[in-house]
């Protein structure tokens, strides 16, 4: 019985003393976490949707510029937008990194569209999800991935607030996660804008250094007074994104989520994620000394049998 | 007879002139203007100004923002420009970049801290803004090939025509 108590003793000293670690450590981790405000000049887009009218022109450059499989239905086909899949409006796939969306929104005159891809996280959850180091930000500000490294686990895809990275179901041997790139192979990294800013007619998206476009973009706020929603989706949200958006009529209403808050999804998980190297390092250890001490009194008990237990 | 025909030709010229004179800076811009910035898809567009003038009521300032004869009108141009004189240029492509997103253009603007026209459209932007947003209003085609063919190549861009996917591919990714 006392031996029992002793143990427990033992064990509740090992806790108190493993917390203790963890909260010394992530308090030193906390003092130096510091928000990163992604690399200072890093390019980004600035998408207006007011201006966009539906074309899929962007659809079709980025087809075209990833050398994308068929698309099930031609560019210029519109019945795309009635399509629901599970209750929901088209999403990104393996054959379309960006897509358009129609929106009807009540008391709006027509109707609203959205285009959509990787917004280009300053600190992507994508990126922090992968054990395998697949993603890389690069400081021209897109989020590209190495498909060679790739083991089709699709935590990306979880970890992903905009449910971007599309899973290759078309391949059953080696399926990979496929996701926009901003062109980075192509044209990013000479410089060159994405090929569906480039081929958009209405000029929907402006292409320019982050911290200008968010500079540009309030002031087409302040610019056209009443026209648009006082807020640049993703100047903030995650810990900012190099593609913003702009819009007349609340985000909430073409497809935006509007709860993600300002936090970078690392952040959800870095002070679990500090505890885990200690636990694996220092608890095996710990325990491995616990057990040991406790089972040498049981060695002692056995061998040399003291009064009290007599 | 050879100053019977001098006069009458003073008088034709001067009745010329007195019809011509109301509608002397609408006549100014071309009959038609070529827009070809988007030649590898589509068909270039032979633009017919003279048509657009009389739908305009010869007041250029609905399509240009300053030009000859009219004074700026937009109230977040005349804060600065109400007292401008013509400008040397009303062509859009005088000043709407074709290339608003070449690193050239942007190195361009960030070397101009003073500059205010930051927020420039390109010229791409710029016409089909100005055209198509006019167009739905006026209830005038809005289609983009009820103004510009689309080319072999367009049909290409577009898996469209003779390039459309083959039936039944529809679901293959479902």
């Amino acid at each position: 019985m006392k031996n029992l108590l002793d143990r427990r003793k033992f064990l509740k000293g090992g806790l108190a003393s493993g917390v203790l670690a963890s909260v010394l450590g992530t308090g030193k981790k906390a003092s130096a976490e510091h928000s990163f405000e992604g690399y200072p000049d890093s390019m980004g887009v600035l998408v207006d949707l007011s201006k966009c009218i539906g074309c899929r022109t962007c659809e079709a450059a980025c087809n075209k510029e990833q050398e994308l499989p068929a698309p099930d239905k031609p560019f210029d086909d519109m019945s795309v937008f009635d399509e629901i899949r599970h209750g929901q409006k088209r999403r990104t796939s393996e054959k379309a990194y960006t897509v358009v969306n129609r929106y009807d929104v009540p008391g709006h005159d027509g109707p609203v569209f959205r285009k959509f891809q990787c917004n280009h996280c300053n600190e992507p959850g994508c990126l922090s999800s992968c054990f395998v180091n697949a993603y890389t930000k690069t400081p021209e500000g897109a989020v590209i991935y190495n498909e060679k490294v790739c083991v089709g686990c699709r935590t990306c895809m979880i970890a992903c607030p905009f449910y971007v990275p599309a899973y290759q179901y078309s391949s059953p041997i080696n399926p990979v996660i496929k996701k926009c790139k901003m062109c980075y192979d192509t044209r990013l990294k000479f410089g060159r804008p994405p090929a569906c800013v480039e081929a958009c007619p209405q000029e929907v998206m402006t292409f320019g250094k982050r911290r200008d476009l968010i500079k540009l973009g309030h002031e087409r706020i302040q610019g056209n007074p009443g026209k648009y929603i006082d807020h640049i989706y993703g100047e903030k949200e995650v810990g900012g994104t190099a593609w913003m958006y702009l819009s007349s009529v609340p985000f909430s209403e073409v497809g935006f989520n509007t709860e993600l808050g300002d936090q970078p999804i690392i952040n959800y998980v870095k002070e679990f994620l500090t505890v885990v190297p200690m636990v694996l390092t220092i608890w095996p250890a710990l325990f491995t000394g616990f057990h040991l001490l406790a089972r040498r009194k049981e060695n002692q008990k056995t061998t040399t049998p003291s009064d009290r237990n007599a | 007879m050879s100053k019977k025909i001098i006069t009458g030709g003073l008088a034709l010229l001067a009745l010329m002139l007195l019809t011509i004179q109301p509608a002397a800076h609408a006549m100014e811009g071309p009959e038609t203007a070529t827009l070809d910035t988007l030649t590898n898809l589509f068909e270039a567009v032979s633009f017919n100004h003279a048509m657009h003038v009389d739908v305009a009521a010869n007041d250029c300032s609905v399509c240009h923002h300053h030009t000859t004869g009219t004074k700026v009108t937009d109230e977040r141009c005349a804060r600065c420009h109400k007292n401008s004189g013509e400008t040397s240029s009303v062509a859009c492509r005088d000043c709407h970049p074709a290339d608003p997103f070449s690193a050239e253009h942007l190195q361009k603007i960030a070397d101009a801290p003073l500059l205010y026209h930051i927020d420039q459209p390109g010229l791409k932007g710029a016409y089909h803004r100005k055209c198509l947003g006019c167009h739905k209003e006026m209830g005038a085609p809005s289609e983009c090939e009820a103004c510009h063919k689309r080319t072999e190549k367009g049909d290409a861009f577009y898996r469209s025509g003779k390039f459309a996917p083959a039936a039944g591919n529809e679901h293959a990714s479902e």
